[in-house]
């Protein structure tokens, strides 16, 4: 699961969508793609947003849900939480404070 | 040459009359019995009366399921029409019961949202600079 996640969050083009969908969750496949080619000016196929949506949604980053006739592509931050607390310092008085 | 029609299958054509001018605006042009229940039935844009026609045509093809209904999972949109203003046409169709599956999205110069014919097609409204 840790090495799907860290496979996901390694291409920009992924991230971007992450970013899409923090903006907004709840997007069809054509809504993704428009803001990719529009706003961010990749100019990516539908075929390869969907292969980077799979690689996403095998991280757990992405759920999709069906409502009637349509499909909609959700954010999930949780697995992010595993990557906090792998390396978490539990004692705050740590070095993180210590910051100028 | 020029685009003088375009068309869009819908399911039922007295209910897609409906929707393309009780709700949406455009208004019937022609209206003309082609056999069984069938209809040649267009309607255009009040603003353009002798502009590009729009024809409703039945979705009887055995294809046309198919092929509209995968349009439609992945949210594509059929046809884009051309409004002044994406949000105000947005908040008026809305209130109108129109169940939008896109938001008025800016990007760029340009902002669309699409929204469900209730006829099974998505349609994009989009409102570009002059």
């Amino acid at each position: 699961m840790a090495d799907d996640l860290f496979k996901a969050l390694a291409d920009p083009t992924r991230r971007t969508i992450l970013d899409e969908l923090t903006e907004k969750s709840g997007q069809t496949l054509f809504e993704i793609c428009s803001r990719l080619s529009m706003k961010h000016q990749l100019a990516i196929s539908r075929q390869g947003v969907s292969q980077h949506l799979a690689v996403l949604e095998a991280a757990g980053l992405v759920e999709t849900r069906r409502e009637g006739r349509y499909k909609f592509h959700d954010l999930n931050t949780a697995p992010l939480r595993q990557i906090a607390e792998r390396w978490l310092v539990t004692d705050t008085t740590g070095p993180e404070k210590s910051t100028p | 040459m020029k685009i003088h029609l375009t068309s869009v299958f819908v399911d039922d054509q007295a209910k897609a009359l409906h929707f393309y001018t009780e709700i949406l605006g455009f208004v019937k042009k022609h209206d003309v019995p082609v056999g069984d229940e069938d209809r040649w039935l267009t309607v255009v844009s009040p603003e353009d009366p002798a502009g590009t026609e729009l024809l409703l045509e039945p979705a009887k093809h055995p294809a046309a399921r198919t092929y509209r209904d995968a349009l439609v999972q992945d949210g594509i949109p059929l046809v884009q029409f051309a409004v002044d203003d994406v949000n105000g046409e947005y908040e008026r169709l809305n209130g109108l019961g129109v169940r939008f599956i896109q938001e008025p999205l800016a990007m760029g110069p340009v902002t669309t949202a699409v929204f469900d014919d209730t006829c099974g097609n998505l349609i994009q409204i989009a409102t570009q600079p002059q």
